[in-house]
């Protein structure tokens, strides 16, 4: 999977790409934990819209992270997921603590 | 049309081994002419049940992960095995946000998403080692059929 980060305004923008299971979360993880050490934000907003494919290891993956960033008062949103991975954020309740943004 | 069909496949309990396994089940259904949206389901499921077995089935070593596929009419029925260690309680590890890995930020969702994206789902301890994953699913297809064609 691909994974590519832009600073904007004070907010980490992440594009996810690609199929995030338990093969490449390992993976997403430790260039996630990498990007978010960056500094000049406090919000980060993870675009959705190329990911083709998530399982419930994203999800875990998902919520590590968040935790890592509320520690640091730092706010995560999520967009553009597709009806898949929608389904599951709405299954998990993801959106509670990663709110979905236009 | 209706398609009886049946297939086996045995991989190395490896995570790079998911992404195979779900495409090839995928693959196999299309007879059956489902939607993307019951492919990506059957995927998903198929997924869960091998990521299961990498990551609780074989802690000790190596170990194989045994997926059969059947088409019947238009159900799919997936049976995943493995002969690992097993599960030593099947209520509770199917219960939603269980896990007994919760430091190495597992969701604890497998075998939710699981029966939510199937018709049916259960879990036997087998005979032998390890456990097997049984689903199911009707695959309602495109409608859209051509009459006279």
């Amino acid at each position: 999977m691909k994974i590519d980060s832009r600073l904007y305004n004070g907010v980490l923008y992440v594009n996810l790409s690609g199929e995030l299971d338990e093969y490449n979360a390992s993976l997403a993880k430790d260039k996630l934990d990498e990007m978010f050490q960056k500094s000049g934000f406090n919000q980060i907003v993870i675009d959705l819209s190329e990911l083709d494919f998530m399982d419930s290891t994203g999800i875990g993956m998902l919520i590590g992270r968040y935790k890592k960033m509320k520690v640091v008062n730092k706010k995560m949103y999520v967009c553009n997921p597709s009806k898949h991975v929608d389904r599951i954020f709405k299954m998990t309740g993801l959106y509670e603590i990663m709110p979905l943004i236009a | 049309m209706s398609e009886n069909n049946e297939m086996t496949l045995i991989v190395k309990a490896e995570s790079v081994n998911e992404s195979f396994v779900r495409s090839t089940v995928a693959a196999f259904c299309v007879p059956l002419n489902p939607t993307l949206d019951e492919i990506t389901d059957i995927k998903t499921a198929v997924s869960e049940a091998v990521t299961n077995c990498v990551v609780h089935a074989y802690p000790f070593g190596d170990g194989e992960i045994i997926i059969n596929v059947k088409l019947v009419h238009n159900e799919v029925i997936v049976k995943i095995s493995d002969k690992g260690v097993g599960i030593v309680d099947i209520n509770k590890a199917i219960e939603p946000f269980y896990t007994t890995k919760p430091n190495e930020e597992r969701s604890g969702m497998g075998f939710t998403v699981m029966e939510s994206f199937m018709d049916t789902m259960k879990v036997t301890q087998n005979k032998g080692k390890g456990i097997t994953v049984h689903m199911t699913k009707k695959i309602e297809g495109d409608k859209l059929k051509i009459v006279g064609g």
